[in-house]
Order: structure tokens, then sequence, then C-alpha cells
């Protein structure tokens, strides 16, 4: 970022008199750019962002024979994938898998991280720093290593009280590892939190559970709601540790990964654009909501 | 439950003590507020106000003592049992609900039929009718006070505590909420508790006021007694201005005590003197004292001094003198002349006031504010 | 998803004049209610975290009966360790380079945009911070598909290049600068956002400071700017090197089989291709941990130590 110049175009210029004086275009090029080149990175590496999803979508209308992995210049781009979402065979049902599995780990997880959380931030108890710390290290360490140590524990522990690899493991693993991102989230809100709200509470007659339900937990619901949204994007999109606990069971990122070496179909193309518009759609209606609510004076 | 929310009468704190783990916030405190008075408890951050004011609401707990309101025992008891409540100091209005159900509340916990009616009714005490649908953060920051005032009112406690209401808000709406808090609780009859450190608005809205320092009461009165006459040099010096000046009692005089303070003889009416022998402070008001060129005839007290400094107020001209012992005066002339005392830095002038005006008090290490 | 910027707004309270602050603290009570509240959450967390983790190191030094590939006993097999370091050395290394490499590029181009955001966006702020994290709406696999076709030898980036002579091979896919660039890209949103939370914390002022006293653009940059954002470049830089050390998507999908494979994809292979693996690929797992811990150590310990969640 740059010191701003101004170019004066008033008083004295080299010619005397009343010449405007103007620098030279080269050197108000290099001040421009000086002044923008800030801006224009972000605009550039905002372009990079989304170029991926730009051919995820310009993909989506491949008239493809075998495999849509290069675009097929003999045909024209059709709608027919996106006509038949479900068409290619295996797309929609792990589509279902994982968003069953992110809404049952989303429900699970926020329930147990939000009481973990209050726990955490409202007691003082022995073993609280240990707590702290247990929550946290999940969060650090590689996808890799948890989907390992859960596929030896299934394999070679649960295994013996007949638990399979599947639909259940994955869930059981979704929920281990949203739980350290709904604490965190709740406990960051938890700690913000006036507590002279809740002794305003108090001092107009709410006993214990009433200044809870009827102040606390109201104020507390916007980040119980952004952890839970945190947890299902976390969920759905998971992909490292649910390939290493899934057996054969497919949700719909490992459905990609696998369908890869055959080719992906392009449903797939057009679901991940689907579930792409989708969310922009909840998150910027989500803001204009609060944005509302909230008139500027 | 019941018993606690049912009692009535004045407010007595006995002998409460609160003291945590590095330090005693209120040291032995005792007094009593009479039901339907306006009272305040004034004095400087740290003196112990606060908690004190926590503790009648039941947000503290005294490590000593007992709190009753009329014969019931308060002691121990928690905050959503007892008759009292608190206007906070930064409001803490509950941000995710209307003015009106915030106001709505304390009667909703009650289970008060009708609560929507008295919460219009009490917005409309406090001029807030209009805004009943709004949420706080809508608000300015006067609206939002008077909303705190609302929602404690609107349940008609026995006592009204107010933990420095007017702090946030600016002078011209800091001097119209006194007046408004004043006319309203003469209005409803309530008991009001406000704690500041803002003398003149003690001063201008108590009919008693208590002067805390250090977790205990210097001393408590009406306003115009502790102005009048403190009895201790904190007093003297928290509320309003003061010249002082160590002394040594050196004999009486009928009824008053004649000092010598640094030099200069002075006579104190024994029953403005806290102390009747030895070592003392002398104190007088910067407007009791008269500023002339000559020396005045007359039976008052008088010295020489220095005039340092001149400036003119508006209303008063502030003179900054020098008198023997090297200590400096304030002196305020009222500008009754269009053509005042013509000084300046350097002038030998005379100080004079009447024996009447002054007071003592007692020698202490720390002269307060 | 930055746990650093917990969606849900900031604090909760009036937005009115603030209060001075309180010589009383939240209370904290003590109270057995404390255990039931962290009971379920912590159960689970030791149950499905810290007891894999314990298992995983077992398996680490079981050993193989003899002749029956997949079938383990209970031994202390410290061999498996040194098997695996011996063997698979090159992968370690290229596992941390890659991650450092795209660290340090994700670093640079998430500096620009957390900067725009947190000082030029002003009113669009809260719309770049949808356009940083929107495309990852989108699945992980997907977008890494993407790349491959953006960087495919037919397509434009691989055309324009070898055109510049800048291509050596021939070709982009199937080497180490496409999965840098595939790592790079998929964890720049960790970079961008605790940086962002950062910079939008200090004040402009102290910018406008530096450039009162005569610090010209880059030199404000350089030691007023990123000083005050180390918090957030340290977040950042170990919320996308840990997972890429980690990673094999990447490489799976972006590298070749020969010359661009990391531990992760070793790791993978052991556990589902290789009859009798396990050992080896717990050995492997444990080691990149450590590795990982003990480099994450090192950097903290020379950058200061912030609070990270």
């Amino acid at each position: 970022m740059a010191s701003t110049t101004s170019t004066d175009t008033r008083g004295t210029g080299p010619g005397g008199g009343s010449e405007p004086f103007r620098l030279s275009s080269g050197k108000r090029a290099r001040i421009w750019i000086a002044d923008h080149f800030a801006m224009m990175s972000a605009i550039a590496v905002l372009l990079y962002l989304f170029l991926p999803v730009a051919y995820t979508f310009i993909f989506s209308f491949n008239n493809y024979r075998k495999s849509n992995i290069t675009w097929n210049p003999e045909g024209s781009p059709t709608l027919k994938h996106w006509q038949d979402p479900c068409g290619a065979p295996g797309v929609c049902e792990s589509l279902v898998t994982s968003i069953q599995i992110a809404a049952g780990a989303t429900l699970v997880a926020t329930i147990l991280g939000t009481l973990m959380a209050f726990a955490l931030v409202r007691y003082r108890f022995r073993g609280r720093t240990a707590g702290n710390v247990l929550v946290f290290v999940p969060m650090a360490t590689p996808e890799i290593v948890l989907g390992a140590s859960l596929l030896t524990i299934f394999v070679q522990g649960f295994s013996q009280v007949g638990l399979k690899l599947g639909f259940w493991t994955i869930m059981i693993a979704h929920i281990m590892f949203c739980i350290s991102f709904v604490v965190v989230t709740v406990r960051a809100r938890l700690q913000s939190l006036d507590p002279r709200l809740e002794e305003a509470a108090q001092d107009l007659y709410a006993g214990p559970s009433s200044t809870l339900w009827k102040v606390t937990l109201p104020l507390l619901l916007p980040g119980i709601i952004g952890a839970a949204m945190l947890s299902f994007s976390l969920s759905f999109d998971d992909f490292i540790i649910t390939n290493f606990v899934s057996g054969s069971e497919n949700t719909f990122p490992k459905f990609v990964y696998v369908s890869y070496r055959r080719g992906i179909p392009a449903q797939a193309n057009v679901i991940g654009f689907a579930m792409f518009v989708i969310a922009v759609a909840l998150v910027v209606g989500g803001q204009l909501l609060t944005s509302l609510r909230r008139p500027k004076d | 439950m019941g018993g606690f929310r049912e009692a009535q009468g004045d407010l007595k704190i006995e002998s409460v003590t609160k003291s945590f783990a590095d330090f005693t916030a209120v040291d032995d405190l005792s007094l009593v507020v009479p039901r339907g008075s306006f009272f305040a408890l004034l004095g400087p951050s740290g003196c112990g106000k606060t908690t004190t004011l926590r503790m009648v609401a039941g947000l503290e707990q005294p490590t000593l003592g007992r709190i009753l309101i009329g014969d019931t025992d308060l002691t121990g008891s928690r905050p959503y049992e007892r008759p009292v409540n608190t206007v906070f100091q930064s409001y803490a209005l509950f941000p995710h609900l209307t003015i009106r159900d915030n106001v709505a509340f304390g009667p909703k916990r009650r289970k008060v039929a009708d609560s929507d009616k008295l919460a219009n009714e009490a917005l409309e005490l406090v001029q807030m009718g209009h805004l009943g649908s709004r949420k706080p953060v809508q608000l300015s920051g006067g609206q939002q006070q008077r909303v705190a005032l609302a929602r404690a009112l609107v349940n008609r406690p026995e006592v009204l505590l107010l933990d420095e209401p007017l702090g946030a808000l600016d002078l011209k709406l800091r001097r119209q909420m006194q007046v408004e808090l004043k006319r309203i609780q003469t209005e409803v009859g309530l008991t009001f508790i406000h704690v500041t450190h803002d003398q003149e608005e003690a001063m201008t809205m108590a009919d008693t006021v208590a002067v805390m320092n250090h977790g205990r009461i210097e001393q408590m009165g009406a306003p115009e007694e502790l102005y009048d006459l403190p009895r201790t040099a904190f007093v003297a010096n928290f509320v309003g201005q003061s010249n002082m000046g160590p002394g040594e009692v050196t004999g009486t005089d009928g009824d008053a005590l004649v000092v010598d303070v640094a030099g200069t003889t002075v006579k104190i009416p024994k029953s403005r003197s806290a102390v009747t022998e030895g070592a003392l402070q002398f104190g007088i008001r910067p407007e009791k004292v008269k500023i002339s060129r000559t020396r005045p005839e007359g039976i008052g007290n008088d010295v020489k001094a220095t005039v340092l400094d001149v400036s003119f107020l508006g209303v008063a001209t502030q003179y900054l003198v020098q008198v023997p012992s090297g200590a400096v005066w304030t002196v305020y002339e009222q500008n009754l002349d269009v053509e005042p005392i013509d000084l300046h830095p350097g002038n030998e002038v005379w100080l004079m006031w009447k024996p009447g005006h002054a007071f003592a008090v007692p020698a202490e290490e720390e002269a307060g504010a | 998803m930055s746990t650093a910027l917990a969606h849900g707004g900031g604090a909760a309270g009036p937005a009115g004049p603030v209060a001075p602050p309180d010589p009383v603290q939240v209370p904290t009570k003590r109270s057995p209610t404390a255990l039931l509240l962290l009971l379920p959450g912590l159960v689970w967390l030791l149950v499905f975290f810290v007891a894999p983790i314990i298992q995983l190191l077992t398996v680490s030094l079981q050993s193989q009966f003899p002749g029956y590939p997949g079938f383990y006993y209970r031994d202390l097999n410290f061999g498996n360790y040194w098997e695996a370091i011996s063997t698979y050395w090159p992968h370690f290394l290229r596992s941390l380079l890659f991650a450092g490499l795209a660290t340090f590029f994700a670093f640079c181009l998430a500096y620009p945009l957390a900067y725009v955001m947190a000082f030029k966006a002003g009113r669009w702020r809260g719309l770049m911070m949808i356009l940083v994290i929107a495309p990852f709406f989108t699945s992980f696999i997907l977008r890494t598909v993407a790349w491959r076709q953006i960087l495919a030898d037919e397509g434009w980036v691989a055309q324009t290049l070898n055109a510049l002579n800048l291509l050596p091979g021939g070709h982009i896919t199937e080497t180490w600068a496409a999965v840098v660039a595939g790592l790079t890209y998929n964890f720049l949103p960790f970079m961008v956002l605790p940086i962002y939370a950062s910079l939008e914390r200090a004040d402009p002022r102290v910018l406008e400071a530096g450039r009162d006293l005569y610090a010209n653009g880059f030199t404000t940059f350089r030691t007023v700017t990123l000083p005050m954002s180390m918090p957030g470049v340290l977040a950042g830089t170990l919320l996308t090197f840990i997972p890429a050390a980690g990673d094999y998507v990447n490489a799976e999908l972006l590298g070749s089989d020969r010359s661009t494979k990391m531990v992760g994809n070793v790791i993978e292979s052991q556990f589902f291709r290789v009859p009798g693996g396990y050992p080896i690929a717990a050995a492997l797992s444990f080691t990149m941990m450590a590795l990982i811990l003990a480099l994450v150590y090192l950097y903290v310990r020379k950058f200061g130590t912030e609070e990270l969640v």
C-alpha cells in the first residue's frame, strides 16, 4: 500500500503562470498501480478461487461419451445432465447418505458440544485445562491420523461387538471431529456474553432456570446455529476420514473420488454446483436477514 | 420465597463487611435508609459503593452482617427473591427482546396479569411509550437509560438501586435526567438508592447523602450539612472544594476555639470543629473568603496573602492566592459589580472570612479526593 | 473452516455506552453439574479419539503372523518404525516439502486478500467473506478434479506455459507443481480467515501513524502491518501446514504414481491395498504426527505462542 499522492492541478507549473502541473502518464500509471496493488491482487485471488467452481459448472454441460475429463469438441453443450441429476447410478444414493450423516452428526455434535462448552466456561473443576486441551487436539491432528486410528479400532476392537464399517462408523467419526468445532464456536460466544445481562435477569425475578431459557440460550442461539452450520459443512464435505471408516458405504465426496478412474459422471458436477448455489443462497440469505432486522441509525 | 418478596419498610444495613481474597471492599458498614427517601451513596472509584449496592440487590452476599427491609432479614436470599430492582450502569437491556418485552420481563416472571399493560404504563412514565416495539440497539444512550429505569420501576420494588446510571450521558442530558429522576421518585414514592462519584449529582438529587471512602461511611446527612460542615478532611475535599491548613488548638474563647494555623491565629466555633484539642485541619470554603486590597475591619478572621492567578469565570472570579504558610488558597468572588476589584498576580491582598463559616476536621494523613 | 472465526456474530450485549470494567467476573461455580454436562461429549472424545490413537500406537508395534498376512499379534516390534522410516523417508521429505511450499504460496495469495478485506472493503467486507468461503461449498474432490481439468495438457494453462517454453517436461499434471498447486488452493481459506481476523482487530490508525512517521508503503507493511498480524499468520500457517502434510488426495488426483507420492498416499495404500500393511501404516502415521508436532513446536517457539483457538 503506497502513500497516496495527489495530482495537484492548480498552481504554478514548470512553465510558470497558470500552467496546470501534471505528472507524466508513466508516473501516474505507476502510482495508480501502487495504490491499487493490493486491490488488484485480491481480485486476482478471488478469480483464482472461483476458477474450479467455474470449471465444475461448465463441465456439467459437457456432452461426453465416455468420461467427463475432457471437453468433447464434437458434442454441443447439453442440459441433459441437469434434467436427470440422478441418472448416473450411485450419485443420488451417495448424496442422500451424505445428507443423512451430516444431519445426524450435526444434531448430536451440537448438543454434546454445547453442553461441554457450558461446562468449560461456567464451571471451575479440576481437569478443566485438560478438557480444553482434549477438545483442541482433534482439530490439530491431521485427518489421516484420525481416520487411520478409527479404522484400526473399528476393525480390531469394535468388530468384536459386531460393528461393521459403514454408515454408522462414518456417523460416529463425524460426530467425533465435529464436537471440537462446536465447543470452540459456542465457547467463544459464551465467553463474550455480558454477565450483567444474566444478573439483570436475576434482579428481575428470573430464577436459574428462567434465566437460562429466557436470556442465556436466546443470546447464545446465533453461536449455536453457527456451530451447527459449521458442523454440517465439515461433515458433508469430509473425505479422508470418511474414506478410512466407510467400508463399502458411499458418501457423495467418496463417490466422486471412487468414480474418478472410470470417469466422474457429470451428474456429480450438477449436484456439486447445486450444493454450492444452495449454500451460498443460505449464507447470503442469513446475512440479509440479520442486516434487515438491524436498521442502521 | 414469598416471605422475602413481601418485605416492607426501611432498608437497614447492619455491620456489613465484604471481603475478597486480597482486600476488603466494605468495612463494617451500617446505615438506615428511610422508606420513600432518595438516598445517595457518594464516593470515588473503589470506595465500595457499588459493592454495597450489589449486596442489597443480592448479587453479592456479605461476608459479615445483615441486610434487612423492615423486619425481614434478606441476607442469604437470591436476587430474584428480593423486592429490590437495579438500574445497571451499562443498562444491561436484553438485546434480543423489544423494549416493551424488556420492561415486561419482571412482571412476567412474577406471573402478574396484564404485564404488557403495566409495561406500557411504565414506558409512558419515562416518556418512551412510543418506542415500545424497538430493540435496544436501535436506541440512543439516553433512551436506553430511560428504558432501564422503566424496567426496574414497573415492578414497584421496595428499594430501587441505581448504579451510576447517568455516567455515560453528556452533560446536558445528565442534568435533564437528574431532574427527571427526582420527579419520578417523588411521584412514585419508592426508596431510591443512587450510587455516584459525582458530588454535584448526589447533592442535587438526594435527601440524604452518605460519603464513602475505603469501604466505610465518612459522613452522612443532608447535602447542605455535608457541604456546610464536613466532619473529615476527605469529605471536605470530596464534596466541593476546601482551603485547608494544619493547625493546633491553643486555647478557647467563649464558644470558640482559638487555633494557630501556620502562624496565624484564627477562631472556630466549637460546634463547627470535630476536634477540641491538639492538632487539627482548618478549613474554609472558597466562596466564603472575601478578598480586598486593604486590611478589613471587623471581628472576622483575616490573613495577608499574595495573588498568584486571576481567572474570570463569568459568574465569578477565581483567585489563587498564596498564604503565609506557603499553601495556595482558592477564593471565589461573585462578579456582582461590572467592574470588579482590579487585582493582578503579585498583588498583596487581605483575605477575610466569618469565623462561623470556618470548620475544623481531624488532622489526617490523606486529605482525600 | 477456521475456528478463529466462529460464525455467530460478535459479543452479545447492548450497543449502548461501554460499561467500565467490572470487578466481578463471570461467576465460576463449583458444582457436580459441570461433570454431568461434560460427560457425554467427553466420553465420546475419549472413546472415539483418545482410545483409537492409543490403538493405533499398539498397531504400529504389532507384528504379523508369518505366513498369514492380515493377522497380527500384539508385540513391541519397533522394527516397524525402522522399516517405515528407512523405506519411506523420501515420502516424508516430500510431504513436508510440498506442505511447506503450499503454505508459503497460500500465504502470498492470502495476505493481499485478507488485507483488502480488513482495510479496503468497507461494506463489501461481508460479501468478500462469502466469496472467499463459497467455492468451498462445492465438494473438495470436485474442486481438485476441476484443477486436473484446468491444468490438463490440452488446457489453456499448459498450452500457454508450453508456448513460453516454461514447461521442461511438457505437462503440469503428474508433476509436483500440480500437487503443490492443488494443496495451495485447497487450504487457502484456512490462511485467509485467521489473517483477516488478526488484521481486522488492528487499529487502522496505527498504519496511518506508520505513514505519518515517514514509512513508505512497503516499509509500513514490513514493520507495522506484518508484525501486527502475526497471531493470524501463525494460526493460518499451522491450519494450512498440518492438514496439507497429511493430505493424499491432491497427490492422488494431480500427481503421478512414480514421483509425487506423499506419506498420506503410502499410509492409505498400506491400509487398503497392501495385505499386512497395518503396522507399517500405523508406524508411518505416528512418525508423521511426531514430525509435524516437532516442527510445529519449533515454529511456535520461534514466532511466539499465541492463543490459536
